[in-house]
């Protein structure tokens, strides 16, 4: 008798070997990008270009804040995973590893660098 | 143990545009979407450390401000607009095709160039309004 169920044998098996975890997450973050992008893009072109003081000023509002903070976190997940995979198209081996290793932590990097910006700015 | 280690040649997917497929407005659709998303990590880099001077001070947000709104920053922030736009649209059509809808060749076609006039418009709208 086998205690190894049909489907637990198969699963992981597939060439993603996560099944559509991937695929579920980028659809996700993409959602959640398209509904925040475009007003962030509004908000920061008007910023864009202005003195400190009023870029200082847009920064220190909460709606600008929290809005940036979340396209900055959803939006370099959703680059870490997009960037991933068109490595795993074009490389293999060693070289593959540092170059996804790279991009996750340019990502979080760019994240973080946000982050604090944005706290440091409503402080 | 040398010996027992075994070397497997995995392929890569080949590169299919060109050598195996003639160009078509798809496959440009579909590869200008991974560039231009893959692109946007530029801009997204000089925004984010123009936003950074502004938190640490003022003589750092002078230099910041200057390289964002020189030629060069122009440039990046133009072409992160169209890039944003472009990836925007053909992100909604990703969504679209995923639901299993438009994969028609006539429909697909036609959205392929209502991506494309669709980011031309919008980056013009946005340097209008913004």
């Amino acid at each position: 008798m086998r205690y190894l169920t049909a489907r637990k044998r198969a699963e992981g098996n597939g060439a993603s070997h996560t099944g559509t975890a991937h695929h579920w997450s980028m659809t996700l973050s993409s959602v959640a990008l398209a509904f925040l992008v475009p007003t962030w893009v509004y908000i920061v072109g008007h910023a864009l270009g202005q003195d400190y003081e009023a870029v200082r000023a847009t920064f220190a509002r909460p709606f600008t804040s929290i809005l940036t903070a979340l396209v900055l976190v959803i939006g370099m997940r959703h680059f870490a995973m997009g960037a991933t995979m068109m490595i795993e198209d074009y490389a293999q081996g060693t070289a593959r590893k540092i170059a996804i290793m790279f991009v996750i932590s340019l990502s979080t990097v760019i994240a973080a660098t946000g982050l604090y910006a944005l706290v440091r700015i409503a402080l | 143990m040398a010996e027992n280690k075994r070397v497997v040649e995995r392929p890569l997917s080949p590169f299919m545009i060109g050598p195996y497929y003639r160009v078509q407005l798809t496959s440009v659709t579909s590869i200008l979407t991974r560039i231009t998303g893959n692109g946007l990590i530029v801009g997204v880099m000089l925004a984010v450390w123009w936003l950074f001077a502004a938190a640490v001070s003022l003589a750092y947000f002078a230099v910041a401000n200057r390289v964002a709104t020189s030629w060069f920053g122009d440039l990046v922030f133009t072409c992160s607009a169209w890039a944003v736009w472009y990836h925007y649209l053909s992100g909604l059509r990703h969504l679209y095709f995923d639901a299993g809808h438009g994969l028609e060749i006539a429909t697909a076609e036609k959205l392929g160039w209502g991506i494309i006039a669709g980011s031309f418009i919008l980056t013009a709208l946005t340097i209008l309004i913004v």
